[in-house]
């Protein structure tokens, strides 16, 4: 009963959330709209048992990744309603239809076939282990079977960090001081925020 | 690992009932809590500044932050042409609804000692002293900390004027940053005790006061996360999001009524909960000795005063600090807390792997103390080389950061 009530208020605020991020025209209420959403499946896994994805969840994506999203729109003064008769970019209307037409198929097969297509196992809301909470059950996996994938994860965000902050300095004083007050200093913060968000990710 | 033993035997109206009881209760805590750190933030202050402070509202100016409150709600409500209305009035709510539920992780009483788990019985039901224990626990902290975040930089852009969008961005900007070295200095306590649950921790940290978190993790990371809370409350000394000669009010320039009166809310709101995550994590939460009388009452009288000690630094630093630069603040936050915090968390894993292994503790602290000043050396000498290598004279640090940071 309660599980029932709970999944039908999430899924509301779901595709409430879901429709909101597409059909705002403000891109700072699509990203708002965005995080209605992550909440909601944070509360689904919530219900399942999964507390510590439901933590992650908020924590990393409604908490660093909107927020980056929101930084770069703020900042980078788009955070007005665009004129959307034109196509920005040839091509796009098209694709996104047959991506869409695609999916709705998809859904629809997993529909009329029922249960069990997607990863042959049945839902569960147990734990994992009874004795142990999740957290520690899923610690114990990540740094012994996974070791491997975790530790190369956290390589490849270190890369993306060290990218970033390649890219994002400036040229030397010395060789270009034409450049010096370029006035790009909006850029240069958007990217920053990049890496510190990554960081925090690793 | 059991959680709240109230869901034991399954759920029913009195379980709900005790539920609702205690969200109403630690909300009059919090609520009432504020009441008095504002009359008594202002009284202090003015105390350190020779000043009288509130006299006038009831004895000694007690009334103040009532009056103050309804002159408030009284007030006309303004709201900018610019603003994007469903954010501005939407804004306020995302400040004060993170500041309480954070409150509701915290053990505020309970007997944790001889053989005791810190349950009280509540009409023939056992359940902890804190409104919840989930078992996420202190990423709960984190993750409500990072919603708080939106307050503040929604309120800031919906505005729809550039000082508090100014105001919001560095509010955002260093509470994301200082978010890590928060994050970072609690995985040492979480470390210890083995568990997220703020119940597990406390309970850990009963018994002696050698055992308080503080201690048992040798107060670097317990220093750590008091700069971080401090810079996460975007209270002095890193009050920058508000800087008044810089940004006229900050975030919350264009507010007005009680709109204001809920980020005023909220802010203090933070203030009480960071002190009690703070006595909770580190100080040992309700520990303390029984000196006569129900153990019961010595748990939740130790909190509270724990928690006023922290309440007393909080308002104290803001009356004797000056406020510092940004760029002071990015430094601090990410060249020193934070690689200070992981290099303590890996002395501390080191020690607690040695210990269960049985390795030689004398060489075992040795040897991991050695390896963080070797990297510490190594850190500085490559900031140098890099500062260096920029060309940097006395001032290229200091025109480079500000620069960067617009």
């Amino acid at each position: 009963m309660v599980d029932t009530v709970v999944f039908l208020v999430a899924a509301v605020v779901i595709l409430v959330g879901a429709l909101g991020v597409i059909f705002s025209r403000n891109p700072v209420h699509s990203a708002l709209m965005l995080v209605m959403t992550l909440f909601g499946v944070a509360v689904l896994f919530v219900a399942q048992g999964a507390h510590f994805l439901a933590a992650v969840q908020v924590i990393v994506y409604a908490g660093a990744i909107v927020v980056l999203f929101l930084f770069v729109i703020m900042l980078l003064g788009v955070d007005t309603a665009e004129n959307l008769s034109s196509e920005p970019l040839a091509g796009q209307r098209p694709a996104a239809a047959v991506v869409a037409v695609a999916s709705v198929g998809l859904l629809a097969v997993l529909a009329v076939r029922a249960v069990q297509v997607s990863t042959g196992a049945e839902a569960t809301t147990l734990p994992l282990d009874s004795e142990r909470s999740n957290i520690a059950v899923l610690a114990e996996v990540l740094f012994t079977d996974y070791l491997f994938a975790f530790e190369v994860t956290s390589v490849l965000l270190v890369i993306a960090v060290v990218g970033a902050v390649v890219m994002a300095r400036r040229p030397r004083p010395a060789a270009t001081d034409e450049l010096e007050d370029d006035g790009s200093d909006g850029d240069d913060l958007g990217v920053e925020r990049h890496t510190q968000t990554e960081a925090e990710l690793a | 690992m059991t959680g709240d033993p109230l869901f034991a035997d399954g759920f029913d109206w009195v379980v709900l009932a005790i539920l609702v009881a205690k969200a109403v209760i630690g909300f009059t805590i919090v609520v009432v809590g504020v009441i008095f750190m504002i009359w008594f933030e202002r009284k202090v202050v003015a105390d350190m500044q020779n000043r009288i402070g509130p006299n006038r509202a009831g004895r000694w100016g007690l009334g103040q932050t009532l009056a103050d409150g309804i002159k408030l709600i009284f007030k006309e409500d303004l709201k900018p042409d610019r603003a994007d209305k469903p954010v501005f009035r939407l804004a306020p709510y995302l400040s004060v609804v993170p500041a309480f539920l954070t409150f509701t992780i915290v053990p505020i009483g309970g007997v944790f000692t001889g053989g005791n788990d810190g349950g009280v019985e509540l009409f023939g039901r056992r359940t902890w002293m804190q409104v919840a224990d989930p078992p996420v626990g202190v990423l709960f902290l984190l993750a409500m900390s990072s919603i708080a975040v939106y307050g503040i930089m929604l309120a800031g852009w919906s505005s729809g004027s550039k000082y508090p969008l100014l105001g919001s961005v560095r509010a955002t900007a260093q509470m994301v940053s200082y978010e890590a070295a928060l994050g970072l200095s609690v995985v040492a306590v979480v470390l210890l005790s083995g568990s997220l649950s703020t119940h597990d921790i406390v309970a850990a940290q009963a018994g002696s006061i050698f055992d308080w978190n503080v201690i048992a993790t040798a107060a670097v990371p317990f220093v750590v996360f008091c700069v971080a809370a401090t810079a996460e409350l975007n209270r002095p000394p890193f009050d920058l999001v508000e800087a008044e000669q810089e940004l006229v009010g900050g975030f919350h320039t264009e507010y007005s009524s009680i709109r204001f009166g809920m980020f005023y809310l909220a802010e203090f709101m933070n203030t009480i909960t960071m002190s009690a995550i703070i006595v909770t994590l580190f100080l040992g939460g309700p520990a303390g000795p029984v000196l006569f009388g129900p153990p019961l009452i010595w748990g939740t009288l130790w909190f509270t005063l724990k928690l006023l000690v922290f309440l007393f630094i909080f308002v104290w630093l803001r009356a004797t600090l000056p406020r510092y630069r940004y760029d002071q603040l990015m430094d601090l936050g990410w060249k020193r807390l934070i690689p200070l915090s992981l290099g303590w968390l890996l002395v501390i894993g080191a020690i607690s792997i040695g210990r269960d292994a049985g390795w030689n503790r004398p060489l075992t602290l040795v040897g991991a103390f050695s390896l963080g000043v070797i990297s510490w050396a190594a850190l500085i000498g490559a900031m140098r080389v890099a500062k260096l290598r920029r060309g940097g004279d006395e001032f290229g640090e200091l025109s480079t950061a500000t620069e960067r940071v617009g």
